[in-house]
């Protein structure tokens, strides 16, 4: 079953000042789907999501529902519909969560809207509600982290990325949010993007994934073969 | 002892002026990291149109509140057209710049208005309030004024989407980018609003200092001393500090002898370094942790 | 890379680029000769006002140098240097007037009183950074005028009306009058600061004090003290912007209170960002800039003198933000890279 193309982006390379960070990617997100990155450190996951959002010089061509969306502002891709949990969780530490919340629907109007999207983040994440007025930078790890997914649902974005969200979280914690992850993806049709150094969470979860090696896709397909590969086993999955 | 209450609520009024410019410098600085040395500037240019307006015939609150119009215009396209091009250069280049503009808006303000004193009308008249002698009107005035332009604010940014959408550009630009907002568009609201601010203070203090050039330097001086005793990264911080530095430095020139006016502002100042030296983030500030 | 036709336009520049890069090794002694040759004959081709007014320009640019030992080189921020500068020049005006000193010893007593002068202020210094330390700094600028008018100090200040100083004359019987035997005095003594200063920045201790700037956490965990380091460099500062300043009373013959405001401090920040910040030469750039660029903003607009310097300062910072050392590094570099 082939599902529309969300995201397109071909040919990508960013740079950090004068170094060049990625070489020539090529790219495709389908819709509804979950796709993963995987790599090393430093093998440029965390540039290729930021070139998505306009964050880091990039040439190229990036499409979003066939729209060219490269060379624009990250407030303007944002906007589009894509809503993106960076590395380090991004959070307004300094405001409440329910600050925290409101921000990710600030694009919006209309109080209802914003009430109801308030609950349904509840619904997916219960330890925000205990947590609504206390300040964001008191909240644990796993907590921030919850903050960080239910804030990028606020936008009722299309698509989602996400970037290494097991990063310095406990194994329970990370199970908890992978489990709600995918039932964001099947309940509220968002596409997930997911940066992952944890290959073997990723290949769990997602559909489809690409591997990344020192700026360049090394390997691309169904996430059930990449799992199965023999060298993808040793290097990144420990067996 | 009723001299000490006068002296005391004396202080509290131009304290509210020095709040004023203290919340001004610390809105910027909240933004963009620098602290602007042109805002007393801003603020004088501001009230010279309001002179203006008045001196065309044009009634006193009307005046008011078309300069604080005009100053948020003028502060808003000052960000936009000069601070823009040198967002991300060093510190030395904005300080210049800070320098430069106050250079181009003193002699501005000079050059069309003159420097011979001007009287700046008070909308409060000139008995007093409250018993004989304890407080004047005008005193009573600026801080009634003052008071309500601090709840207003409060409000604002507590509790409208712009101002939380402001809050959150200047707390994490990148964050807030990520949720949609025009940060750039923050920015400059946020420097219209401290011009306004600015223009405010400008307006309050006129009466009492006269109007000139060169009027708002020293009380320019005690808005950063109110600031850094409330803490640079505290906007409720910088009204008590100004608050603060107002009575202080009412209660310093009435009660310790050799403190004439101009030793004043040294007392002023010699509070900015001690509180600088024992407490680097002042009375509400947080310090502001490094990582490495 | 497409062919391109080759003009005599582009030979040019290769050839300029190919000089550059064969003479770079040498180019500090190059400026040198070069400043030697323009600076020694002055004084017999211009007006004896002009030699004056190059004195003092050489003042400040050893005054501004003393600032970018801070500033530029270890990157503690300072808007209070007029202070060291009136420290220096009232040292050097009672030492003169009540003491009967010869002029040339004011200026290293003037050093060293302004050397423990910085030290002193830079040891409560070290806890402020940035905007704070700038504060502090510029708290001291405003407040060295009051104390200058202090009453109990007047016997030695002369209070509001100053001291007024003799210029000394030329030594030796030499053919040259005062303003002129000033002019070489003063640039003999800049000549002897600035190879100082370029001395101390190539030397192990400047590059401590450059890593202090750079990345303080990272030269302390190398095992800097950066304690000693910074209060160090503020006393050199301090102790070349005196010196500076005692020059600078005794040419100008004229020391005040009211000379040494805040304005004088902004001024040689001014000069500090123009000339460029971290370059020893660029100090003469920017004492250059701020003398004359206000007379010429005057000849502009008398009435807008003000804003036009401002005009031209807001200029200079979106053009060249290195400064004008900067930008001939700049050119040098392009000129390189065009002869290859």
């Amino acid at each position: 079953m082939t599902r529309p193309v969300l995201l397109e982006a071909k040919n990508i390379c960013a740079y950090y000042g004068a170094t060049q960070v990625l070489h020539g990617l090529d790219l495709s997100i389908a819709e509804g789907g979950i796709t993963t990155l995987l790599g090393a450190n430093g093998a440029g996951k965390t540039t290729m999501l930021r070139s998505v959002c306009g964050m880091v010089r990039a040439t190229g061509e990036i499409r979003f529902r066939g729209r060219q969306i490269a060379g624009e502002a990250t407030e303007d891709i944002v906007r589009l519909g894509i809503a993106h949990v960076p590395e380090g969780r991004g959070t307004f530490v300094r405001l409440t969560v329910e600050e925290n919340l409101h921000l990710g629907a600030i694009t919006r109007g209309g109080k209802a809207g914003i009430a109801a999207d308030v609950e349904r983040v509840f619904g997916y994440f219960p330890r925000l509600r205990e947590r609504y007025r206390q300040q964001a930078g008191t909240l644990s790890g796993g907590e921030q982290q919850m903050l960080a997914i239910g804030r990028a649902m606020m936008l009722r974005p299309t698509l989602m990325l996400l970037d290494e969200p097991s990063f310095g979280l406990a194994p329970l914690i990370v199970q908890e949010v992978f489990t709600i992850l995918k039932q964001m993806n099947e309940r509220e049709k968002v596409s997930l993007f997911l940066v992952e150094q944890n290959a073997a969470l990723a290949l769990d979860l997602a559909d489809h994934a690409y591997l990344l090696e020192t700026g360049r896709v090394v390997m691309a397909g169904p996430a059930r073969e990449l799992r199965e590969d023999e060298n993808i086993r040793r290097a990144y999955l420990g067996y | 002892m009723e001299l000490f209450l006068h002296q005391v609520l004396a202080g509290i009024a131009t304290g509210g002026i020095y709040a004023c410019m203290a919340l001004a410098i610390v809105m910027i600085y909240q933004a963009i990291d620098h602290l602007n040395f042109a805002q007393g500037e801003m603020a004088m240019f501001s009230t010279f149109i309001a002179w203006q307006l008045i001196q065309w015939e044009v009634p006193y609150w009307a005046a008011f509140f078309i300069t604080l119009a005009v100053s948020f215009a003028g502060g808003y396209l000052i960000e936009r057209i000069i601070m823009k091009p040198i967002h991300n250069a060093p510190i030395l280049s904005h300080v210049a710049l800070f320098i430069a503009l106050f250079a181009v808006i003193n002699s501005l303000a000079g050059f069309i208005w003159e420097y011979q004193i001007k009287s700046f009308p008070s909308p409060f008249g000139t008995h007093s309030v409250l018993g004989e002698g304890l407080i004047s009107a005008h005193d009573a005035g600026m801080t009634g004024v003052t008071v309500t332009l601090l709840v207003f604010l409060f409000l604002f940014f507590r509790y409208t989407r712009i101002g939380l959408a402001m809050r959150a550009a200047a707390a994490n630009p990148e964050s807030a980018r990520l949720v949609g907002i025009r940060v750039e568009w923050m920015l400059a609201l946020g420097w219209g609003m401290a011009a306004s601010i600015g223009a405010v203070a400008g307006m309050l203090i006129a009466p009492v200092v006269f109007l000139e050039p060169n009027m708002m330097a020293s009380i320019l001086l005690y808005g950063f001393a109110g600031a850094v005793v409330g803490g640079l990264t505290s906007p409720g911080g910088a009204v008590i500090g100004g608050v603060l530095v107002g009575i202080i430095e009412n209660l310093a020139g009435t009660f310790i002898p050799y403190v004439g006016s101009e030793l004043k502002l040294s007392i002023a100042l010699a509070l900015i370094v001690f509180v600088l030296t024992v407490k680097p983030s002042g009375l509400f500030g947080r310090s502001v942790v490094h990582r490495v | 890379m497409a062919m391109k036709t080759r003009s005599a336009f582009t030979d040019l520049i290769a050839f300029f680029g190919a000089l550059a890069v064969a003479l770079a090794p040498y180019r500090r002694w190059l400026i040198l000769g070069l400043v030697l040759l323009i600076v020694l004959p002055m004084p017999f081709v211009v007006k004896n006002f002009f030699v004056f007014q190059l004195t003092l320009a050489m003042v400040y640019a050893i005054a501004i140098l003393g600032l970018n030992l801070l500033t530029g080189f270890n990157g503690q921020f300072s808007l209070g240097h007029s202070a060291f500068y009136a420290i220096g020049a009232y040292t050097a005006a009672i030492l003169m007037d009540q003491y009967d000193v010869a002029y040339y010893w004011t200026l290293p007593i003037a050093g060293i009183i302004c050397f423990v002068a910085g030290f002193l202020f830079g040891l409560p210094a070290l806890r402020l950074e940035g905007i704070y330390l700038a504060l502090a700094t510029f708290a001291l600028a405003v407040a060295m005028p009051q104390i200058l008018k202090l009453s109990p100090f007047e016997h030695w200040t002369g209070g509001v009306q100053g001291i007024v100083i003799l210029k000394p004359n030329a030594p030796f019987g030499l053919p040259l009058n005062p303003d002129q035997w000033l002019y070489y005095f003063t640039f003999a003594v800049m000549l002897a600061l600035f190879l100082c200063a370029y001395n101390l920045v190539s030397s192990r201790t400047g590059r401590a004090i450059k890593a202090i700037r750079d990345n303080s956490i990272a030269a302390k965990a190398m095992g800097v003290n950066l304690s000693l380091y910074k209060s160090l460099t503020f006393g050199v500062s301090a102790l070349y912007t005196g010196v500076a300043g005692a020059l600078g009373g005794i040419v100008v013959q004229f020391v005040a209170p009211d000379s040494f405001t805040f304005a004088l401090s902004v001024a040689l920040f001014v000069g500090l960002v123009v000339g460029g910040v971290g370059s020893i030469a660029g100090a003469l750039f920017g004492a250059w800039f701020v003398l004359f660029v206000p007379n010429i903003a005057e000849h502009i607009s008398k009435g807008l003198a003000g804003a036009v310097y401002g005009i031209m300062l807001i200029l200079l910072i979106y053009l060249m933000p290195s400064g004008l050392a900067g930008l001939v590094r700049l050119v040098v570099m392009r000129f390189a890279r065009a002869s290859r």
